[in-house]
């Protein structure tokens, strides 16, 4: 579904961020993309969300090549893909259900059908108790999982996730990667980005590694690699 | 509709709805975000009073002259009567002479009216009107000479000027008489009043513009943040604009109905000290307040004026904000 064809990325002052990748995400799968900072991550996920555009090669997703996405075009594409931060980037001047409805309200969502959904997605997330709170008033973990919420309440096909468990604690982390997983088992294909080891090895999924913006590995991690 | 996922229904338009609730609901949208853009502007009252008061003062100013010139023009609008021109007849011309001329000026199609006042009317007049009563009964001889009193169709300067000079050659009058060059005055003075007004209205009105413009530049600053995380999940440059857009209206609306009140106010405040000056004139003269449909054009100007402005800088920089990150 997600195609990297010779993707490369390069910015001014000749830094190369990403050098001639090529991968294939399946409908439906699951993978995790790891490396150092720095290391070309968030540029691939940058390209994927159209934040970036590819110096050169192709990206595509479901055979559509997304260079021949116009401006006017991308919030629709946006729509299809849900992103998660690393700093979950909430509205902190709205509430929970605010932060979460926002996506449908953009697609014109309006009443029961919307108060339906968000409250669908904080379910599972589990996080419905709290749906009339600030952001500021929950912890670190809540917060990410009120931004996971955002990202499925218009159950989108592709998920994308940027150090979703970057400033939490390994149990909250391994609570998000079961979420991440409850999606997937629906179908959804998800791309997350770690630099995690011991949670990537644990859980055993498919890791392209980059370094440097080259891809090092793809498939399962099979021993701790030093990287 | 997806464009990735083909079948993949998105939004609210997967529904079966009908096109009324469709519609509808795009309604009930543009009022909600109307009302959320009143919110913001409540959230931070301070700073929302005093644009709307700059707006409101900005407003007045243009809306005072326009008053002040509709009601110069009023004034010299009773001066119609000025344009009268008065002929004096001689005094060898009989009566039956005097009554031919008046039928035939009467007959004239450039003449709106023609008004005999005798050598008698004239001196009775004269001896009430001037408190010289009692001292006139002693004049043994009517100096005053008989006079028609002629009101031009076209009171135009140059168009009674012209009439002047044509009756003016009738036999019997003596001279015919018209104060035109105050007239003349008096219009190329109200000319440079309505040029200046109309200069002042647009230097004022380009500031409402800017004010309104800049203001909104600022709140979409303030809301980069906001700004960024609504385009990465999907809103449109036109979705994230409206809430600015109606903010612009609605400091439009409120800079124009403060401006009203004002106005209002200084009518109000003037009326006593006109009413005085009028009375000493011994004329009637009233001030003329805003019509409804001066008011209407008001707060339309100030609410398109509010709706360009925001326009203005939400196009340059709701576009320039752009993601930059997950």
């Amino acid at each position: 579904m997600l195609t990297f064809d010779q993707v490369s990325k390069s910015y001014p002052g000749g830094f190369i961020a990403l050098d001639r990748i090529s991968f294939e995400l399946a409908k439906g799968e699951m993978a995790f993309l790891t490396g150092h900072s720095g290391a070309g991550k968030s540029t691939l996920l940058k390209l994927i969300s159209l934040i970036e555009r590819p110096t050169s090669g192709r990206v595509l997703i479901n055979q559509i090549d997304l260079s021949r996405i116009r401006r006017h075009q991308v919030p629709f594409i946006r729509r299809d893909i849900g992103i998660i931060f690393q700093n979950h980037r909430l509205l902190m001047e709205h509430t929970v259900f605010d932060n979460v409805a926002l996506p449908l309200i953009i697609e014109g969502f309006t009443g029961k059908d919307m108060v339906k959904r968000v409250h669908a997605a904080l379910d599972k997330v589990g996080l419905l108790d709290k749906v009339r709170c600030l952001p500021e008033t929950l912890s670190g973990g809540e917060q990410q999982r009120v931004g996971i919420a955002r990202a499925v309440v218009n159950k989108p096909p592709l998920l994308l996730a940027d150090e979703p468990t970057g400033n939490l604690d390994p149990e909250l982390s391994k609570d998000i990667m079961q979420v991440f997983e409850a999606f997937n088992q629906v179908g959804v294909s998800v791309l997350i980005a770690t630099h995690d080891h011991g949670l990537v090895a644990r859980m055993r999924y498919r890791t392209l590694t980059l370094k440097q913006g080259k891809m090092i590995n793809d498939g399962l991690l099979q021993f701790e690699e030093p990287l | 509709m997806s464009i990735l996922f083909s079948g993949r229904a998105t939004g609210a338009t997967a529904k079966k709805i009908s096109l009324m609730q469709r519609w509808w609901m795009s309604w009930t949208h543009h009022l909600r975000q109307a009302i959320g853009s009143l919110g913001e502007l409540w959230r931070t009252p301070l700073a929302s009073l005093m644009t709307i008061a700059v707006l409101g003062v900005s407003l007045t100013l243009p809306t005072t002259l326009h008053l002040l010139v509709k009601n110069v023009q009023s004034i010299s609008g009773s001066f119609t009567q000025a344009a009268e021109i008065s002929f004096f007849i001689k005094d060898d011309a009989t009566e039956a002479q005097i009554t031919t001329l008046r039928t035939m000026l009467s007959a004239d199609p450039e003449i709106e009216q023609v008004h005999f006042i005798s050598k008698q009317q004239a001196m009775e007049e004269f001896s009430q009107l001037s408190g010289f009563g009692q001292a006139m009964q002693h004049v043994a001889d009517n100096p005053l000479p008989n006079v028609l009193l002629v009101l031009p169709r076209n009171t135009q300067p140059q168009a009674a000027e012209t009439l002047r000079a044509r009756i003016e050659q009738e036999r019997i009058v003596e001279f015919g008489k018209l104060d035109i060059a105050w007239l003349e005055r008096l219009d190329a003075m109200l000319l440079l009043l309505r040029q200046a007004v109309l200069a002042i209205a647009v230097l004022l009105l380009s500031a409402v513009l800017l004010i309104i413009g800049n203001t909104i530049r600022l709140s979409i600053m303030n809301k980069k943040e906001e700004i960024e995380v609504m385009k990465l999940v999907g809103a449109t440059d036109a979705f994230i604009q409206r809430p600015f857009l109606y903010t612009g209206v609605w400091f439009g609306l409120f800079g124009g109905c403060l401006a009203f009140l004002i106005v209002e106010l200084m009518l109000w405040w003037l009326e006593a000290a006109i009413g005085h000056i009028t009375e000493l004139y011994h004329s009637h003269f009233t001030l003329m307040a805003m019509s409804l449909s001066e008011f209407m054009a008001l707060i339309g100007i100030a609410v398109a004026l509010g709706l360009a402005g925001s326009y203005l800088s939400v196009s340059r920089h709701i576009r320039a904000i752009e993601p930059t990150g997950p």
